[in-house]
Order: C-alpha cells, then sequence, then structure tokens
C-alpha cells in the first residue's frame, strides 16, 4: 500500500474541485474494493477524497413516479427498503445476490458501480495487465479465463464487470446523474460503463473530476415478473459465472414489455434491445426464450477455457425468464434455483 | 472411573477463544516492538541479481531491510535445517539464504520497521532485478519426467497380468488439483527479544518443541537461549507442522536488531508456504463377475519441488480394504520450480482414496453390484501389505449403520433415475481409511493441597481440542471434577511432545496424563498408607483408586482419605510427577481407522449447479474420548470433503508459474449455503489391544472418502463421470 493524503469532502462541489486538482486522487465511500486494490499496490491513489459525510443518502420519490436513490445510499439498506423491496424487487434481489452482508453493509451504491473487475492478472502487479498497466498486455487472452467474457471483448481486455446491482439496473433502465467541473448530467446506466475496445483501463464513461450523486429509477419496476439468478462456482459469496435480470409485463401469457440483462459475462452489464423487441407480443415460451438468449447472445466468441459460458448463459436466461413469467423469482436466500 | 471420557464435555477453552482471551502468535505484545513485512519473489526460478533497497531505508519509521546479503548467520548445513517433519531427501529452503529463487513467494527480504503499515509501505520501494532461467511449474506436461520413489509396498503376484486376465476391469486417471489450508489465523510469529540473546518467540505452529530445536540449529543457539510458545492456534491442518518462514524472518531480525520483532504472513504470502500436492492418481482393478477382485494396480504421480522429495502414502491403502491376490503400487515425483508441498488433513490418503473409491464405484456399475456390496465381496479383514490382522476394524458396521441412516436402500440403482423437480438427485457412497499411530509423550501434573491439579505438556491443541481431552482423561484419572484440572500446553519448556499431526496425539497425549496419573496415585497411594491408624492400611496398593477428591478403596467408599488430609498430614503443598509414555511396539497388528461415507447430492439438471444436500459419516475409530469435540471434527472434515469434491484448486499460470487465486475469495472453499446436513455416527468398536483406552484419533478420517462419495453421487445423479476435480458445473454442462 501506497503513502496517500486523506481529504474529508465538505460537500459535493469540495468533493469535485479536490478530485478534479488531483488527477491520481479517489473517491472513497465503502472503501470494500478500493482498499482491496490499495493493499495489493493496484490502486495507488495519490489521495483519498472521503466522500462518506456527503448527504447523499436519500431515497426519494421523483415527479415522474419513479426513485431517486442517493450514492451513497448502503446497498443493504437499498436492498431492504420499502419502495424497493415493493416496487423494484429485481433490484432488490440482485443485491441480495451479491458479496456478503457485511460487505454490502459497507458498499455505497456509487461505489459498486465503480467496484473494478475480478481479474486475476488485474490484481496481480507481477504480470501484465492492460487495465491494470496500459500496454502491457492481457494475460487472460491465453491464460486463465475461465471466467473472463464472452461479448464485447477485445484483443486488449477480456475482463467482466463483477457488479450484481448494475445487471438490475441496466435491466430496468436506470439512470446515473452526476456532477463535476461542468455541471450537472444524466447518464444512461447502460451507458456508464464501457466495453474494453483498445482502452480497458477506462472502465466507466465517468469524465476526471465527476461524481455520481444519485441513480434514478424510472417508475416501471416490473415487480409482478421479474428474477435475478446468479450462477457461481459455489452458492453464495462467489462472483457471478452468469447472471441474469429478467423482467416481464404479461397479459395472460402475452409479452408486452421486456427487459434483458446479462452480468459475469462482458466488461459492462450486457442489455440487447434486439433480444428485448423479440419478445414483445410474443407467448411467454421457452422457445421464444430460447430465441431471445440466442439474440442476446449474438456474437459471443469463447477463450480457451470460457466455452461453457455460451451455453450456460442461454440455458439461465431461459431459465430466468420462466422464473420472472410464472412470478416464481430466484430467492436469495434459499439458495436452491428455482 | 469414567466421568468425564467419551462424553460429550464442553472446551475447556471455549469461553477463552469466544471472548477473545486467548492469544495467539501474532497477538503478544512486548516493549519496542517492531514490525516486518516480507518481500516475495515474483519470479519461479532464478537469481536475485540486484535488491536495491536504499529507498526503502529512507521512509522514516524503518530500521533494517534484512536480505541475503544483510543479514546474522545462519547454518550452512542442510541436515542443520531438517526440521523432524522434513522429507529424508532434500535440502530444505532457507529463507534470506542466498541469491537464488527456488518459487514463486519465496521471502527475499524483510523491511523491519516501527509499525506494519510503514513496513508495508516501504516494501513497495524496494526493488529487485532478477537473472531469470527456465522454468516448469505444470505436472501434467511434466509427467513423463517423473522419477518413482521408495514405498513399503512390496508387490504381490502378478497385477499386471492378472488384470488383462480379469473378466471386468476398470482402469482411469484421477486428477487432484494442488489445494492449501487457508487456516483462519494467518501465520505470525512475535519473537520477543529477552535480553542475553535470548529470546521467547510466539510461533503458530503444530509443535513448539520441533521449532525450538529447529531455530536452535538455524542460528547456532544454545536450547536455554530460545523457548517457544503457541498456546492457541487457529487452524494450521499440516501447515504448521514444519517451522515455516515467518518464524525464520522473525527470529532473524530479533538477532540482528536485539529488539522484538513480528512478522505476520499476508493470505497471499501464505500460499507460498506448502499445500497438498496435486496428483494424478492412475487406478486399474481387475474384478471376476462375482465381485472379487483379481488386480489392484495404483500409481501416483506427485508434485514436489526441486529441492525436496516430498510423498506420502497415496497409493497403499487398497492393501488394507480390499482383498486381491495381485498388487501393484507406485509412488512417483515430479520436480518442479515451486515450493515444497507438505501435509494437508489426510496427506495421501484423501487424494489416494479418493481415487481408489471413485474406482471401485465405476468398477461397481461396470459389474451391476450395489457399491456397498462390491465392497463387502472383496472386504479385507487382513492388511494385506503386512499380511496383519487389525486391533479391531469395525467396517463392516460403517457399512451397515451408515447405509440405515442414509436410507441407502431406498436408492434406485441406475444413473439419472431419481429426480426432485428440476434437479436430478443422486446417492453416492464411499469408504474411508487412515491409520491409528501413536507416538512418545511425556506429561507433568502438579497436585496441590487444594485438590487441584495442573497438567502440562508441550503438544498443541491446533484447534482440535487437545486441552480438553487432556482435562477430561486427567480429571478421570486423578478423581477430580475437570474444574479442578488446569491444563498447560505447546510451550517448548514443557515435557516432551512431538509435533500435533497424524492423528495421533488423542492416543499419545491421553495415555501420557494416565502415565503421570499413576504416578500421582501411587505417591498417594505410600502417602495415605503411612498415615496412623489408616482407613486403608492392609488394602492392596492396585485396590486403590482415586474419587471425588479422595484416596479410597475400590468398591469401598466408606475407606476413603481426602487429598487434602493426606497432603496436610504429609506436610506437602504439592505433588509434582512427570512420566514419559511409551507404546509397546507391537507389530502383529494393523492400526487403522474407517469411515463409510454416504452422500446426497442435488444437480441443476440445465444448470449444472450442484448442491451437496445430505452426508453420513459412520466413523469407527476405536473409543472416542469426546463425542461432542469428536463429532464436531468429523463435521469440519466432511465439509472440508465438500470443498475437495466441489471447490478447491489452487490455480497457476504456468507461463508465469505465479499461482492466481492466492486469496480467499477466489480460492473457494464451501460456504454456509454450501453446506447442509451432516450426521456423524460413532461406530462402537472396543479395541483393547491398540491401548489402555482404546483410543484411535480422529483428526484424519474425517474426510477421507468425503470427495469420492459425492463424485460418485455426481455421477449416480447424471451419469457423468468427473475424474479432475473439483468438479465444478462447467463439467457437468453438455
Amino acid at each position: 500500500m501506497n503513502n496517500f493524503q486523506y481529504s474529508r469532502a465538505s460537500d459535493v462541489a469540495d468533493a469535485i474541485r479536490l478530485l478534479a486538482a488531483d488527477p491520481s486522487a479517489k473517491l472513497i465511500a465503502g472503501g470494500t474494493n478500493l482498499i482491496d486494490l490499495m493493499k495489493e499496490n493496484v490502486e495507488r491513489p495519490s489521495r483519498l477524497v472521503d466522500i462518506s459525510r456527503l448527504p447523499l443518502r436519500d431515497i426519494e420519490e421523483t415527479a415522474d413516479g419513479g426513485l431517486r436513490i442517493g450514492a451513497l445510499v448502503p446497498n443493504s439498506d437499498l436492498a431492504y427498503h420499502p419502495l424497493i423491496e415493493q416496487r423494484y424487487p429485481l433490484l432488490a434481489s440482485a443485491i441480495l445476490a451479491g458479496a456478503s452482508a457485511q460487505l454490502r453493509n459497507m458498499a455505497s451504491v456509487g461505489g459498486n458501480l465503480m467496484q473494478r473487475t475480478r481479474c486475476a492478472y488485474f490484481y496481480d502487479t507481477a504480470t501484465p495487465c492492460n487495465k491494470r498497466s496500459p500496454g502491457t498486455g492481457c494475460s487472460a487472452l491465453d491464460g486463465l479465463n475461465r471466467n473472463h467474457a464472452i461479448l464485447g471483448t477485445s484483443r486488449s481486455c477480456i475482463a467482466t464487470n463483477p457488479s450484481d446491482m448494475s445487471v438490475a439496473l441496466a435491466a430496468l433502465g436506470a439512470l446515473v446523474h452526476t456532477a463535476g467541473t461542468t455541471g450537472q448530467r444524466t447518464i444512461a446506466l447502460t451507458d456508464f460503463h464501457r466495453l474494453p475496445d483498445d482502452k480497458p483501463h477506462v472502465d466507466t464513461n465517468l469524465g476526471s473530476g465527476e461524481i455520481i450523486t444519485a441513480i434514478e429509477l424510472p417508475p416501471h419496476g416490473f415487480a409482478r415478473n421479474y428474477s435475478y439468478l446468479k450462477v457461481r462456482d459455489r452458492l453464495s459469496y462467489a462472483f457471478a459465472l452468469v447472471s441474469v435480470a429478467a423482467a416481464l409485463e404479461l397479459e395472460g401469457n402475452a409479452i408486452g414489455e421486456a427487459r434483458l440483462a446479462l452480468g459475469g459475462v462482458a466488461h459492462k452489464p450486457w442489455r440487447n434491445l434486439d433480444a428485448e423487441a423479440a419478445l414483445r407480443g410474443q407467448a411467454a415460451t421457452p422457445d421464444h426464450f430460447g430465441r431471445a438468449a440466442d439474440l442476446l447472445l449474438q456474437g459471443a466468441t469463447a477463450r480457451s477455457q470460457n466455452g461453457f459460458k455460451i451455453e450456460l448463459a442461454r440455458r439461465a436466461v431461459v431459465r430466468t425468464l420462466m422464473q420472472a413469467a410464472n412470478a416464481t423469482p430466484q430467492s436469495q436466500a434459499h439458495k436452491k434455483i428455482a | 472411573m469414567n466421568a468425564y471420557v467419551g462424553t460429550p464435555t464442553s472446551r475447556v477453552d471455549g469461553r477463552a477463544k469466544v471472548t477473545g482471551a486467548a492469544k495467539y502468535a501474532g497477538e503478544f505484545a512486548a516493549d519496542l516492538l517492531l514490525h516486518g513485512f516480507v518481500v516475495a519473489a515474483t519470479i519461479p526460478r532464478g537469481r536475485i541479481a540486484r535488491l536495491d533497497t536504499s529507498k526503502a531505508l529512507k521512509v522514516k519509521g524503518v530500521v533494517d531491510v534484512l536480505t541475503h546479503a544483510h543479514r546474522p548467520p545462519l547454518a550452512e548445513q542442510d541436515e542443520a535445517w531438517k526440521d523432524e517433519v522434513a522429507p529424508e531427501q532434500g535440502s530444505p529452503f532457507r529463507p534470506l539464504y542466498d541469491n537464488s529463487v527456488k518459487f514463486n513467494g519465496q521471502p527475499i527480504a524483510l523491511v523491519v520497521a516501527e509499525d506494519w503499515e510503514t513496513a508495508k509501505f516501504a516494501a513497495t520501494r524496494i526493488r529487485v532485478e532478477y537473472e531469470e532461467e527456465a522454468f516448469a511449474t505444470d505436472l501434467e506436461s511434466e509427467r513423463t519426467k517423473a522419477a518413482k520413489v521408495d514405498q513399503p509396498h512390496k508387490p504381490r503376484g502378478d497385477a499386471s497380468a492378472a488384470l488383462t486376465r480379469a473378466a471386468v476391469h476398470h482402469e482411469a486417471d484421477y486428477v487432484i488439483p494442488s489445494e492449501h489450508h487457508n487456516p483462519m489465523e494467518l501465520y505470525a510469529t512475535t519473537a520477543v527479544w529477552d535480553g542475553n540473546g535470548k529470546l521467547t518467540v510466539y510461533d503458530k505452529t503444530q509443535g513448539v518443541q520441533n521449532v525450538q530445536k529447529f531455530l536452535c540449529s538455524v542460528f547456532g543457539r544454545k536450547p536455554n537461549e530460545i523457548r517457544v510458545i503457541s498456546p492457541y492456534v487457529g487452524g494450521a491442518f499440516g501447515s504448521g507442522l514444519r517451522p515455516q518462514h515467518q518464524v525464520v524472518l522473525a527470529t532473524l531480525g530479533a538477532l540482528a536488531l536485539k529488539r522484538s520483532v513480528r512478522v505476520v504472513l499476508t493470505r497471499h504470502q501464505m500460499y507460498g508456504l506448502g499445500y497438498r500436492p496435486m496428483t494424478i492418481e492412475h487406478v486399474a482393478l481387475g474384478a471376476n463377475r462375482d465381485g472379487t477382485l483379481e488386480a489392484v494396480m495404483h500409481e501416483a504421480i506427485a508434485v514436489t519441488s526441486r529441492f525436496e522429495n516430498f510423498s506420502r502414502n497415496d497409493t497403499g491403502w487398497g492393501e488394507q480394504l480390499y482383498k486381491s491376490p495381485n498388487s501393484r503400487l507406485s509412488h512417483k515425483l515430479v520436480h518442479l520450480d515451486v515450493a515444497t508441498p507438505c501435509d494437508m488433513r489426510a496427506p495421501g490418503a484423501a487424494s489416494g482414496v479418493c481415487a481408489l473409491e471413485c474406482a471401485m464405484d465405476e468398477l461397481a456399475v461396470a459389474l451391476k453390484l450395489d457399491p456397498i456390496e462390491l465392497r463387502l465381496r472383496c472386504y479385507s479383514d487382513r492388511d494385506q501389505s503386512e499380511d496383519l490382522p487389525y486391533t479391531s476394524k469395525q467396517l463392516r458396521a460403517c457399512y451397515a449403520r451408515g447405509a440405515e441412516a442414509f436410507g441407502w436402500s431406498r436408492r434406485a440403482p441406475g444413473p439419472r433415475s431419481m429426480r426432485d423437480g428440476k434437479e436430478l438427485v443422486g446417492w453416492g457412497m464411499a469408504t474411508g481409511v487412515w491409520e491409528a499411530l501413536q507416538m512418545p509423550v511425556a506429561v507433568r501434573i502438579v497436585l496441590t493441597a487444594n485438590g487441584h491439579a495442573e497438567v502440562s505438556c508441550a503438544a498443541s491443541d491446533i484447534g482440535t481440542g487437545t486441552y480438553t481431552i487432556v482435562a477430561q482423561v486427567a480429571a478421570d484419572a486423578l478423581g477430580l471434577p475437570i474444574e479442578n484440572i488446569s491444563v498447560r500446553l505447546a510451550d517448548s519448556s514443557l515435557p516432551q511432545a512431538p509435533v500435533e499431526g497424524g492423528s495421533w496425539m488423542a492416543a499419545s497425549s491421553a495415555h501420557a496424563v494416565l502415565g503421570a496419573a499413576e504416578e500421582i496415585r501411587q505417591e498417594l497411594v505410600r502417602r495415605v498408607k503411612a498415615m496412623p491408624a489408616s482407613p486403608l492400611g492392609g488394602v492392596d496398593a492396585p485396590d486403590i483408586i482415586l474419587v471425588d477428591g479422595t484416596v479410597t478403596k475400590a468398591g469401598d467408599r466408606s475407606r476413603a482419605v481426602s487429598i487434602a488430609d493426606i497432603m496436610r498430614h504429609s506436610k506437602l503443598e504439592r505433588i509434582e510427577k512427570e512420566k514419559l509414555n511409551q507404546f509397546e511396539e507391537e507389530k502383529s497388528y494393523a492400526r487403522n481407522t474407517h469411515s463409510a461415507v454416504f452422500a446426497e447430492v442435488k444437480v441443476d439438471e440445465q444448470l449444472g449447479v450442484i448442491r451437496v444436500t445430505r452426508v453420513v459419516s459412520a466413523v469407527a475409530a476405536g473409543r472416542i474420548l469426546n463425542t461432542k469435540t469428536g463429532r464436531s471434527q468429523v463435521m469440519g472434515s466432511v465439509v472440508w470433503g465438500i470443498g475437495m469434491a466441489l471447490h478447491e484448486e489452487t490455480l497457476m499460470d504456468h507461463r508465469f508459474g505465479r499461482i492466481m487465486n492466492a486469496n480467499i475469495a477466489e480460492y473457494h472453499i464451501p460456504v454456509n449455503a454450501d453446506v447442509h446436513d451432516i450426521d456423524v455416527i460413532f461406530v462402537d468398536e472396543p479395541d483393547d489391544r491398540i491401548n489402555r483406552l482404546g483410543v484411535k484419533g480422529l483428526g484424519e478420517i474425517g474426510i477421507v472418502g468425503v470427495p469420492a462419495a459425492i463424485a460418485n453421487a455426481v455421477y449416480h445423479a447424471t451419469g457423468k463421470r468427473i475424474r479432475r476435480f473439483p468438479i465444478t458445473l462447467d463439467k457437468l454442462l453438455d
């Protein structure tokens, strides 16, 4: 761990100022990922700007019937908030599928969006990694890549985004509110994270000196027909091999609106509007779900060890859509897959 | 009198552990304590060309940086570095000895600073340049370089010919990956500088006297100059049998700086210690149609380091379990540029029996026999390698009791024949076997006039319950309530004990307690008989026993004198006796523990997700001293067996020769969600041949057989035979 300066931001503007003044400064809220990375010398911030006491902890209803969630709301508080449980159970479920109770208590919503990949090479400073040290090469391409990306990869990086929460947010069409030196803006969650292309060291489209202030959920929460299914190597406390967020609007057995996002398969939560469009107006049957899965997985490519993920993702999509259609969402408390 | 032995007695150290009063090696304070942080090599093989510590030394708070070029003297002979557990062949690794790099993660420098954070930061300022050399770390690609090691098992008959002739035969490779112990407590040493060159070393170890002798030998100190203490150990599982890097480094630092030094390894650095070696287990079985065996062949090919030959008995267990007129066993090693492996719970057996028991399941399928029935048809009442009977072997009862508790008779024999909704259900079983070893141990008992006894011994309690069983046995032998017994362990100045391992400490320490308690009894008998008008006058000494704080005639409690009265009358404050217990060399019997393990798995048919929903383990291990801690110990072993079957695997990138999942987020072990019902049955196994109490030990037996039972259940559920562990869901997808 390197030595660093520590500043406590007095308000959002102060945080922006501190961040903009020092390009290698980092924000710290819960610290559940950043501190680990600092211990491994992967992150070496010159300064930590502590935003944990800023007043960004409210969950408020918006004028159009959605919700605005402060960036510092702990993951646990969000998952167990009555409005989330009632209106956006998909989000609650995804959060509870991730990490452990202790980590969820500490981790903030904004920090969850900023968490970095779990690629082993990214974590090991003794090995090449384009994400950690641009230009050194990607060790995972021909290395241990069993849990690496199958979609949206590049020759520079095949890392995945590890967040569960983001997958549900992508499916729900959430917005990210930010503030920076040039004022405030709103970014669609699906545009927030980047694909690696030739700049895998840049995870998100957040500008320098820009901070997340809130997440906004649109009014439609798909509270009746939804499911979040996470498939992993043990039944809790492991990152996803594949995860699926599915949400449906059903009239009888006919699908109205459909939302589908994948986790554990790409550098960002993976959504494909064609796959969702293909479901609209169709009957909620395994066949139609399989076709949507095929569309969603279009272009999937495997490296030496992760080919199984393509078929696993396809099956997981069908299962999750069935759970959603049957209104039998995956429980995160009972580790048996429904 | 057995008020405590054999009963479910709570841990005597339980309160200290849950309240935090129990202190571990890294928690001992010392004046002016310095903190060392280890710098580890990042290449698997080569030489350190340049090690620049100048920037680290400039960091405020850094006291020194020790390296191979800057350190106090270390012993130069290999023999000086061979601790009592070191492999016979080889040259043990010596931290900071010279500029050679023998494995990735090898310690190459120790930054010593006034606080841990400073040491850790300064470690990042050290620059190392290497001359790298060609290396190899992949067992499978180097398999052809395997060299045979000597094993005690001689071939019987002509196994190859018998295999060719056999009506039914099965032959396959089973691959067990390298696994790391990951005890909860990090490896830590606090070396306290007592002045005048003397050190008190608080170390996480399974054997304080082993470490003490090793340190004296490596640093050329006299026995009275180093004392090693390890009162509590937060798990070790074999990784603490040999003295580890941090104890050498902390001692080195203390001697160099004449100050107390603490070194705590990080979780990542603990992957530079020993591990269960990856093995390719080749098993071939030839059988007659009736399920009797004609041939057993078992060859293990295992990883070891370039500099030490570590090998264990992977292949000999079939000799004990299954009658066969022909057998051929061999163990081969491949030397790679890695750290030396070490013992890990049931070393050899956990891997070798896993392969054997999967192979037996495959043979049962080929023979269309129930897996238990096959095992009964070739059940061996003798250890065939030495042609010896057993002191006791209640394995048949394990099969019967385990099967009954599990409901095995309701098993549909065909694969994919049982189901529960979207899940395929599989029932599998396997046999477990381990040794019942016993070692010389000495115990000192100090009985005081208030009817309190202190029992002391250098043995460790690595979390297994030694404190508790020592207290139980002493309480019964001295006729005192367990509250009146205090136990001191794991101090090298206490009476002799070997490392705690191999499942030998329960029997060994218990009988040492009996020996010392007998000396106490004889002393009390002498004293009581010397009393005027002694109520025990005329009673033969052997008929005098210790009960309820009194010395009394067996069967006639009216003739009794309290210990307090005897002591008062003899004008004694205390009686102190020390006795070394040695077991008789008895070579006409084999001594083993056994188990039958039954597992139920449920496998999601589409997604391959595996749940181990039930395990029944029926164990025959002689007399169980403490059914409560014993049950916990076997349950823990079963959980580990679940991990070995489904989760555990040390992943190495062979291009870098580096372990890539050196943390407990990515190195998977079972979490609560992976553990369901575990039923432990102790099968009654009286054994008056093995030792006086009939105790065999429980440390290892609980894991042996569990991975195979689960793998066999996965086959029964899915029809897929996975021979490469761990069984992850991708291996079950079509």
